[in-house]
Order: C-alpha cells, then structure tokens, then sequence
C-alpha cells in the first residue's frame, strides 16, 4: 500500500513535467500544425542554461530558471523566424526534417559547448520531509506545485486576456484569425516564445532529480509525442491530462512490471493508439 | 559540357570508377571507407523509395538496419548457422518484421506516421538494448564471420569484400531504377502527389505502400546485414535514431527522390565526415545547419538542383529556338507582304 502511494506520488512529479514539455509542443501545433521534432533540444538547452547560470554565476534557482526561460523562449522565436516561416507553404514532409536538422544542431551544440558528460544540477530544495507516514523530497513536491502553478497561470492567460484569445483563434483558423485583424505572424512567435519556455521550465523543474546531457531531451519529446497524440493534437487540457496518464503509468508500470522497460511503455501505449485509432485520440478531423 | 554528362556515358563511367578504384588507390583505409559508404547507400535507397517517392517520412530505418545486423550476428554467431543461409534469413526477418509493422504504420498519414515510425524505431532500439540475455545489450556482439565463400570465391579480404558490396549495390540501383521507371514508380509518385486523386483513379494505396514500406524496409535489412559481416561487431547504438538522421543527412543532401541522390550525399558527406574526423562529435553542428538549410532553399537537394537546371536551360533554349523560328517567319511574311503590296 506505502509503495502504491509512493509510486502515485512519483508518477504524480513525472507527469507534470511530461505535461509542461507537451504543452509546448501541443501549443505549437495546434497553431502551425509543425510536428516540432527540436522540442526535446529546447528542453535540453533549458537544462543547461538553468545549470549554467546556476553554477557559473551563482544565480539563485529561480532566478536561473527565469533567465533560462527567456533565453529558451527566444531561441524558439528565431526558429520559427529563421526556419517554419520560410518553410510555411512547403510540403509537410519539408518541416519535419528542418526541425530534425534543428535538433540535431541544438544537440551538438551543447556538446561542444558543456562536454558530453552527464552534470548534476544543485537545488535549494534537497530537503526531505515527512507526511502522513511517507517520505517526500522537497524537490518532487516543488516539481508539482509549480507545474500546476504555470499550467493555471497558461489557463488564464490564454482565456481571459486578449493575446492569449488570438492564440486560440488562431489555432482554431489561421485564416480567419488573419481576416478579423489578428496579426498571426507576431501570434506564431509569441506561441514559439511560450512553448520555449515552457520547456525551459520543465527540463530547470526535473533536472535536480534526473541528470543534465545533451541527449536528455530525445526521450523526453518522444514520450510529449506519444502524450498529444492521446490527449488529441493541438488540445491544451489533453496534453495535460495525457501527460499524467503518461507518468502514471510509468512509474506503476516501473514497479510492478519491469524498471528496465518502463521506457517502453509509452511507446507501446503509443503504437496500441494508432493500431486501434490513426488519427489518435480525440482528433480533430481535418489535420 | 551537357553532352559529355549524358547519362549514357556518366553511369558506365561511374560504374567503371568503381571498378577501378582499389586500383588507382591501393589505401586499404580509402577502401574501407568507400566500401561502408557503398552500404549506407543502401540503407538509404530504401529510404528514399519510401520518403522520396511516396512521401511517407519513415523515422524507424535504423531499427530495422539493426534488425538486420542483429539477426545475421545472432543466427551466425548464438546459433552458429552457415552464413549465407543466416544472411538470407536476416533480410527475410526484417522483411517479414517489415510487413507488420507497415501493416499497422501505414493506416496512419504525415505527421502521425512520422511520429509511429520514430516511436518504433525507438521501441526496437530499447529491446536490443534492454534484451540482454539475447542480444548481449550493451557490450554488442563481437565476432561475426565475413561473408562466406560462394564456391571458390572467399571474401576474406577487404578488396573481395569491397567488390561483393559494390555487386550487391548495383543490384539494388538497378531494382530501384527498374521500379522508379515502371508503371509501379508512377504509381508511387501519384501517391506521393495526392493520396486520395491516387486512390480516385482506382490505385489501391495500401496495397502500394505496404510494397514499398516492406522494400524499403528490405533495403534497410540488406544494409544492416552487409554492415554486420562488414565491421564484424554490433552495438545496440547502431539502432539509435541519430542513425536513421544520418541516413536522412546522405538522403536529403543527395536530393530526395532522386535516382543518383543517395549516390552522391552518401559519398559527399562520408568523405567530408572521414576530413573533418577531428568533428566527431560535432559534426552535426555542421550537418544540422544544413540539413535545415538545403530542406529551406534546396529542397531537391544536389542531385535535384542540377536536374531542375538541366530541364531549365533545356526549356529556355526550346523558348529562344521557338521565338527565334517565329521571328523569322514573321520577317519571312513581312517581306513577303512588302512584295505583294
């Protein structure tokens, strides 16, 4: 019974992160309608921007974790600038092996940059506390207090102020949006800009408890993949829910059934979904 | 300079190179070089059938080129079968494996199928990696024959081994142009087109990409196969995705869904790899850049470019032959009228 509870509360951490990363993903989507295969090097650089600040400068976590998010928002900016815009009209198989020379770039980047070796990032939050007979890191509840935090703060955002409601125009009809004045070149770059830095947190959210490399986003974005497809391309609440199933079912699956094939999981629930439904899960006709 | 590219006297000459290179070159080192290229080109032929001319963009090759290496490695080296009988069941594993799974990935289109492909790349990448007690998991398998002799033929050597790979590759162009230039390479780029105006015109798409799908997947197999005996030890890292990203690299740079692209970024970018070696690593902080570049302004890659300048210049003479014809007849009946007036 402890260790249910305690699996739940693991599965509970990874699939807030699971969720923030296909939030991102999900938002870019449903408005460009771009498989955005770099997704995982965006979270890769949050990581390592976060560290960076953190252990070169000295910065505060958060404060790290800001700078992270704008320096990552930014690099999402000039990807959909210098890349998915001249490529908006090309056929679809053309911005998928864009994003993948992006992702490709962005990994041998860090590299070069912070060396291939895997990196610990320091936390404030090492601390360790007691509840109801369990045991807690500081770290892990953090992780679900600001996933939850940020996806209410998106929530809002996205409803009740004027930008966020373009977004969601746009995604709902680009041409449309167009026609009613929304300017929807400034639109995909703002929602670029959120996704990076969604990402940025996530990847500054999880790396205390997993470990900072250049290939820390690969497995990551597969699994955000796996997770809008079941949650429904382009849907916000989807990628949310879809991102806790996802961590759920990992981390139950990791004890009860196998820890080496936990990583399977996802992609076999992924492979069922699309066997049983092509579209995936609560499609939206049309794309 | 046109005519002496014709590709009557380009291919023989090409295929001649071939032939002679060991000769001109007498490296062993360059040798090997070109022979591992000849097998990427393989795999990346199979890519190319699938990506170039159905349009389905299929991110599971390298899991099906390590399906390939791993059962030719596990029937030669666990199970100690005769190697040309292991390297017949390997392609017909992979095949077979092929078949299934393009049975379920096929129903999907675009963006899914790209996604179902990268997530079955990565499911058969995690099983030879995870399945220790078969595949060895991590520490790979060492010690795979060369290929077997065919009668008194041995392939102990680099050179035989250089010649058996380059037959084989031949073999599979030829395949590739005899089905690109059939009614079936048609049909492939009608789908290609539209998927739908394919299906109107009474092409039954899932039986043809299902073709396709299993020999790409083929082709993939073949080159594992070959890559195996070749190198003679496997890591489950040849599995890995960044494998099929740089089977898309040779594809892409190449010109996809061209005839001689994988031909020529295969060879172009092995041979930049081996200069900038000192890279590693860090080649694709070159690669990358222009994987996105080409894909942005050179989206039918070297191969692609030259044709499509071919064609143009060919139309503009066409044009100024035209005007130039119309010019003089109209001056012809200018005259004439001047003369009847």
């Amino acid at each position: 019974m402890e260790i249910l509870v305690q699996q739940l509360f693991n599965g509970l951490t990874i699939g807030s992160v699971y969720a923030l990363v296909a939030l991102g993903l999900t938002l870019v989507y449903g408005i460009l309608h771009i498989p955005n295969f770099a997704h995982g090097a965006l979270y890769m650089m949050g990581g390592y921007i976060t560290l960076m600040m953190m252990v070169q400068y000295g910065l505060h976590y958060w404060l790290a974790i800001l700078v992270s998010v704008i320096v990552v928002g930014l690099i999402g900016v000039l990807m959909e600038r210098l890349v998915f815009y001249p490529l908006r009209h090309a056929p679809p198989i053309h911005d998928k092996i864009a994003a993948i020379g992006i992702l490709l770039f962005l990994e041998a980047f860090a590299q070069y940059v912070w060396g291939a070796d895997y990196q610990t990032m320091p936390t404030p939050y090492g601390q360790v506390i007691q509840l109801f007979g369990l045991t807690f890191t500081m770290q892990r509840l953090l992780i679900i207090i600001a996933a939850i935090a940020v996806m209410v703060l998106l929530y809002l955002f996205l409803k009740k102020t004027y930008t966020g409601s373009s977004i969601i125009a746009m995604s709902q009809d680009r041409d449309g949006a167009n026609l009613v004045g929304i300017n929807t070149n400034r639109v995909a770059m703002l929602t670029f800009l959120i996704s990076g830095g969604l990402a940025a947190i996530a990847s500054s959210l999880a790396a205390p408890i997993n470990l900072v490399f250049p290939g820390m986003g690969q497995l990551v974005i597969l699994k955000a993949f796996v997770i809008i497809i079941l949650g429904g391309m382009g849907s916000i609440p989807g990628a949310i829910i879809g991102g806790y199933i996802l961590g759920f079912s990992e981390s139950l699956g990791a004890t009860y059934i196998s820890n080496d094939y936990k990583d399977i999981i996802a992609f076999i629930l992924l492979v069922i979904i699309l066997s049983v439904k092509p579209t995936g899960l609560f499609a939206k006709g049309g794309h | 300079m046109a005519k002496i590219l014709n590709k009557r006297i380009i291919i023989p000459a090409l295929v001649l190179f071939a032939i002679v290179f060991p000769f001109v070159t007498q490296n062993d080192y360059f040798i090997h070089v070109m022979t591992l290229s000849f097998i990427w080109m393989i795999g990346v032929y199979g890519l190319n059938l699938l990506a170039g001319y159905t349009g389905y963009l299929s991110l599971a090759h390298a899991g099906f080129f390590a399906v390939g290496a791993y059962s030719l490695g596990l029937l030669t080296v666990k199970a100690q079968m005769n190697f040309w009988l292991a390297f017949v069941l390997a392609l017909m594993i992979t095949s077979i494996l092929g078949f299934f799974i393009g049975l379920i990935a096929l129903r999907t289109k675009e963006h899914f199928f790209a996604i179902y492909t990268l997530c079955v790349g990565y499911i058969l990448y995690l099983v030879i990696d995870k399945w220790d007690s078969l595949t060895e998991g991590v520490r790979g398998l060492i010690g795979i024959p060369a290929p077997g002799n065919i009668g008194p033929i041995s392939f102990e050597t680099p050179l035989s081994q250089y010649y058996l790979v380059l037959a084989i590759l031949l073999g599979v162009i030829l395949i590739v142009y005899r089905i690109v230039h059939s009614l079936t390479g048609r049909t492939y780029i009608a789908i290609r087109n539209s998927e739908d105006l394919a299906q109107t015109i009474g092409i039954s798409t899932m039986k043809t990409k299902l073709e396709v799908f299993v020999l790409s997947t083929f082709f993939a197999g073949l080159s594992g196969a070959l890559y195996a005996s070749f190198i003679r030890f496997i890591g489950p890292d040849i599995g890995n995705i960044v494998i099929t990203f740089d089977l898309l690299t040779y594809l892409l740079i190449g010109g996809i869904g061209t005839l001689s692209g994988p031909i020529v970024g295969t060879v172009l970018v092995v041979w930049i790899s081996q200069q900038l070696q000192f890279l590693q690593d860090y080649r694709m902080l070159i690669f990358g850049p222009i994987l996105t570049l080409l894909v942005i302004f050179y989206p039918r890659g070297i191969a692609g470019s030259i044709a499509g300048w071919n064609v143009k210049r060919a139309e503009k003479k066409l044009a100024k032959a035209q005007l130039e014809e119309r010019f003089s007849q109209s001056s012809i009946s200018a005259k004439n009228q001047v003369k009847e007036g």
